[in-house]
């Protein structure tokens, strides 16, 4: 991991795509790319904890800024987005990576082993929507009391005034 | 705390009744509780140096913290599940009620991320507003936590005096947007009002003296400012409280998403006004400070850094603003629907990143709006800044996070 | 003597020479040779009180054995006494009192705000306070271990009232002229940490047990160096008695200046003792919720409170005996009133006037505004640091303190 601090080039989010779908083909999909943004999205969710530790060791995003779920009841499946940081070689680069999860299968392996500020986000989306974070190491309720016996973010749980 | 099966000892009454107790039995019993000397002391929710509604459960040897467990979610409102049940528009009250302290931030958040998502640009003198109204939020914010800071010192002079100069900035608030806290000032595509329309000089349209006295706020400031710092700074007993307390390494910091000032005291060289600039901020010059202390006090430089380089940013777009004039748009008219579609903005909240994940589906109301909360990641931390402690550093690593519930359980 | 009527009794006691004299007319005058005003105000009290009650019960009943018994000498000296006590507490809460006020006043102004504002510039507040506290309802854990709970608030404020009204304020108002007055004073002095400790075990309540051992701590660190000082302060005068050291410092100088290390060592340790910020961590607010006086609510908090002040008030008491020359100002005795032997002190007009036990108070309360002003501009200080300074800063610097003083007393002795 190259930690020399470098000024904002045009050219860093091509080379952020190229190193992806070089190391990772076939299993991560770049789909867009901005100034100091780039989409990918990685095919399979066995995936996601390789391309993590490739982002974070090689690509030296350091830091994992947002973690969260989304719910599409429509196409049987949910997302998991990871809004991954960087600090020092590629400086406010922000990669999106997003990982199907689908109904059947809730689960995704953790990625707060790799980066500890995953940990609260990844107990959050799992009190929130369901989704079982494995190898975990404590996923338990962090906003909602103990008691709750659904997952209030999901599509399927309506609030009382909610006529759509 | 672990549930295994402990060895229980017969109390008095299953004695009398005859129940034996053996030598081994107690001596089991005694080296399964021999961490007796550790005790968990909750600190919470209602306790003075929570600054609101939660609970830090520590382990404590004596005076020594050996373990810290943070609690929230008190202040659970469900604002996500709310936001998607409400239009575009209305969301902007409620942004204001994510932190008390950082309202126009988490506006301006908002509103950022739903012009980003509409793809349009807001106009120049938007862009300045929107800077100078967050720099005024950043100061006030940041002079409450330099209030709490005093008194979880056992400094109560430090707290009025902060609260003392916190209330012109209130006071310029108040005639911005007609709000000390809640200030619902941003919109969707610009800006609630001109400062121009604001006390006006029937004289001259194009002073405004509003412009004038915020331009005299900060020149009060910033002499103001240094009779704070003279009372911390020159004194052994704050000195000695914060130097050396809650170290972390950068790459801790960074591993665990501690973002802020409390991420700038560790060396970390980023903040997002430079490094992302989102509206005016590349057009205005400031600098960043940065420390790699590590510890309570670098964090403090580091705010108290912030405040200065406020008062510098103010003034720039006080200057901006005027030399656009009152004949600049303000504000654009947008649609009420958002097309399909996902955006992510961050911003530089006065205690760390702030950002936003909204989900668009082109109707009138977000399919999915997140709130990534600065705080919500940096007590999750507390565990790694409190290890090693004492029990009389907690409240003063802890008021170096600055704690906001209303934004950390949303 | 009979009872025969208040005239003949008020006129057969006092005609002859004025006021009497209180040791020559009492056989049972409790303080040997040394005259006591707040006793003689006592017993002149007493007189009157005591003689109209007896007055008007030989009108109803003449020829009655109370009218007789409640003027006799054994009875006045009994009620006198009881009087006497009542005085020296009176004098001693009011003078609390005006430190509190002292102190709400002068932080309000220092943190630019105005302070109490209720009654007199804001003293009436804190006699407000004092009957808020008493009629609060009386709250206590289930859990606490009675006795010691309920006991230790008596013994803490019965202590800190106690050595209040120990500390002398003039060689004419005192309760004890001990030799070793000082040591007495000392010794009871530091009772209140026991107390806290026990108090704050008994609470059952982790905030309240932390408290009580960092009350603890500090006592052990603290202790020692005041000791060391005030024995410095002896050696310099020759005498533990506090009236012979104040008459030391009249003839020559005030100790502040051989002493100037251990005033400020001193300040700074009777600051800790009387656990006054910053050295507030046994009730340290920002993380032990109250420290040791967490479970103590209404008016069980507004004695432990008021004992606190009592204990602020008696250091800077000790303060002014010790270094700052008493109830005398700088080569000056008040022969005015206090005399030099009993039969002087009737033959001046304003002989009553508390000039000399003023100025001791005025003393006190300006060394209460430098701690006043040391709270001001403070944050708390952290355990580990409090018992680095009490041991290697303190310590070594009341040693020095001792050094310097012999040195005085060795190459300068004429003058002591």
């Amino acid at each position: 991991m190259d930690t020399t601090i470098r000024e904002y080039q045009d050219s860093w989010e091509a080379e952020i795509k190229s190193k992806l779908e070089d190391k990772f083909s076939g299993k991560i999909e770049v789909t867009k790319t901005e100034t100091r943004r780039v989409y990918a999205k990685v095919l399979d969710k066995a995936d996601i904890k390789d391309i993590c530790k490739f982002v974070q060791d090689d690509l030296s995003f350091e830091h994992i800024n947002c973690l969260c779920g989304v719910d599409y009841p429509a196409e049987n499946k949910m997302q998991v987005i990871y809004e991954i940081d960087n600090y020092t070689f590629y400086r406010g680069v922000i990669l999106e990576l997003e990982v199907d999860v689908p109904y059947d299968d809730l689960h995704i392996e953790t990625v707060s082993d790799i980066w500890g500020g995953a940990n609260w986000h990844e107990r959050e989306t799992w009190e929130l929507f369901g989704i079982v974070f494995d190898h975990h190491p404590r996923l338990e309720r962090l906003l909602t009391p103990d008691t709750y016996e659904f997952f209030p973010m999901r599509k399927s749980y309506k609030l009382r005034e909610d006529k759509r | 705390m672990t549930d295994e099966k402990k060895t229980q000892i017969p109390d008095a009454q299953a004695i009398a009744e005859g129940a034996e107790v053996t030598k081994e039995m107690v001596q089991e019993y005694t080296s399964q509780n021999m961490d007796m000397d550790k005790m968990w002391i909750t600190m919470g929710p209602q306790h003075p140096f929570s600054h609101g509604l939660w609970t830090l459960k520590i382990q404590a040897d004596g005076e020594i913290v050996t373990d810290a467990d943070p609690i929230v979610g008190y202040l659970h409102r469900g604002w996500e599940k709310e936001a998607e049940n409400r239009t575009y528009p209305k969301i902007i009250p409620m942004a204001d009620r994510l932190c008390y302290a950082s309202s126009m931030m988490y506006t301006h958040l908002y509103c950022m991320t739903c012009e980003k998502a509409l793809g349009i640009e807001i106009p120049e003198k938007t862009k300045y507003i929107r800077v100078m109204a967050d720099e005024i939020n950043r100061l006030q914010s940041h002079l409450m936590w330099l209030a709490a800071v005093g008194t979880d010192l056992g400094n109560f002079t430090a707290f009025l005096w902060a609260s003392r100069e916190r209330e012109f900035w209130m006071d310029m608030n108040v005639r911005l947007c007609g709000a000390r806290m809640t200030t619902n000032y941003p919109r969707i595509g610009g800006v609630r009002n001109d400062v121009f329309d604001i006390d006006l000089d029937m004289n001259d349209e194009e002073k405004s003296r509003f412009m004038r006295d915020i331009v005299r706020c900060c020149d009060h400031f910033d002499k103001a400012l240094w009779d704070i710092i003279a009372l911390i700074d020159n004194n052994s007993t704050f000195i000695s409280r914060m130097v050396g307390t809650g170290i972390i390494t950068r790459e801790q910091c960074a591993n665990l998403g501690i973002t802020g000032p409390a991420m700038r005291g560790t060396g970390v060289d980023f903040d997002v006004r430079r490094d992302d600039p989102y509206d005016g901020y590349d057009l205005v010059d400031f600098d960043v400070p940065v420390l790699s202390a590590g510890d309570s006090y670098a964090r403090y430089m580091i705010r108290v850094e912030e405040m200065f380089q406020a008062t510098r940013i103010i003034r720039q777009c006080v200057d901006k603003i005027r030399s656009l004039g009152r004949s600049a748009p303000y504000r654009l008219k947008v649609p009420s629907r958002i097309p399909a579609g996902k955006t992510y903005c961050r911003i530089e909240d006065c205690r760390g990143e702030a950002a936003m994940y909204l989900v668009s589906d082109g109707t009138d109301r977000p399919y999915r709006l997140k709130v990534r909360s600065a705080i919500f990641v940096n007590v999750s931390s507390s565990r790694d800044l409190l290890m090693g402690c004492r029990i009389a550093d907690v409240p003063v690593i802890m008021a170096m996070i600055d704690m906001c519930l209303g934004e950390t359980d949303r | 003597m009979a009872y025969t009527s208040i005239i003949d009794w008020i006129t057969g006691v006092y005609s002859q020479h004025g006021w009497a004299d209180p040791i020559q007319a009492n056989p049972y005058y409790p303080f040997g040779d040394a005259y006591n005003l707040p006793y003689d105000l006592g017993m002149k009290l007493w007189n009157i009180i005591g003689g109209a009650i007896a007055w008007l019960l030989d009108l109803l009943f003449p020829g009655n054995d109370v009218s007789t018994w409640l003027v006799c000498d054994m009875t006045n000296n009994i009620f006198a006494l009881v009087l006497f006590m009542v005085l020296v507490f009176a004098v001693v809460f009011v003078a609390c009192l005006i430190s509190l006020w002292e102190e709400r006043k002068v932080l309000g102004r220092g943190m630019d705000r105005r302070g109490t504002m209720i009654g007199m510039w804001g003293f009436l507040q804190c006699v407000a306070d004092g009957l808020k506290t008493f009629m609060k309802d009386n709250v206590f854990s289930k859990k606490v271990d009675g006795m010691t709970y309920w006991w230790t608030v008596a013994l803490i404020i019965g202590t800190s009232v106690l050595i209040d009204c120990m500390v002398p304020l003039s060689p004419r108002w005192f309760v004890v002229n001990y030799d070793a007055g000082l040591l007495i004073i000392m010794g009871l002095y530091a009772l209140a940490p026991f107390f806290i400790l026990v108090s704050g075990w008994s609470q059952n309540n982790k905030y309240s047990l932390i408290g009580g051992i960092r009350a603890a701590e500090m006592m052990i660190s603290y202790e020692v160096p005041l000791l060391i000082i005030i024995a410095t302060a002896a050696l310099l005068a020759g005498s533990l008695n506090i009236g012979d050291i104040v008459m030391a410092q009249t003839k020559h100088f005030w100790y502040v200046i051989p002493m100037f290390v251990g005033f400020v060592t001193f300040m700074i340790c009777a600051t800790a003792e009387s656990e006054r910020a910053p050295f507030d961590l046994a009730e340290a607010e920002s993380e032990l919720v109250e420290g040791w006086q967490t479970e103590y609510g209404g008016m069980k908090w507004g004695l432990v409170m008021l004992a606190d002040y009592l204990r602020g008030a008696c250091s800077c008491g000790i303060i002014v005996l010790l270094f700052f020359g008493g109830w005398n100002l700088p080569f000056m005795e008040w022969t005015y009133f206090l005399g030099d032997g009993i039969a002087s002190f009737h033959q001046n007009f304003m002989w009553w006037f508390p000039a000399p036990e003023l100025t001791f108070l005025l003393k006190a309360w300006l060394i209460f505004f430098v701690m006043i002003a040391i709270r001001l501009g403070t944050g708390r200080v952290r355990t580990d640091s409090i018992l680095n300074l009490g041991w290697k800063v303190f310590m070594p610097l009341s040693i020095l303190n001792l050094v310097i003083v012999l040195i005085f007393k060795l190459f300068i002795g004429g003058v002591f």
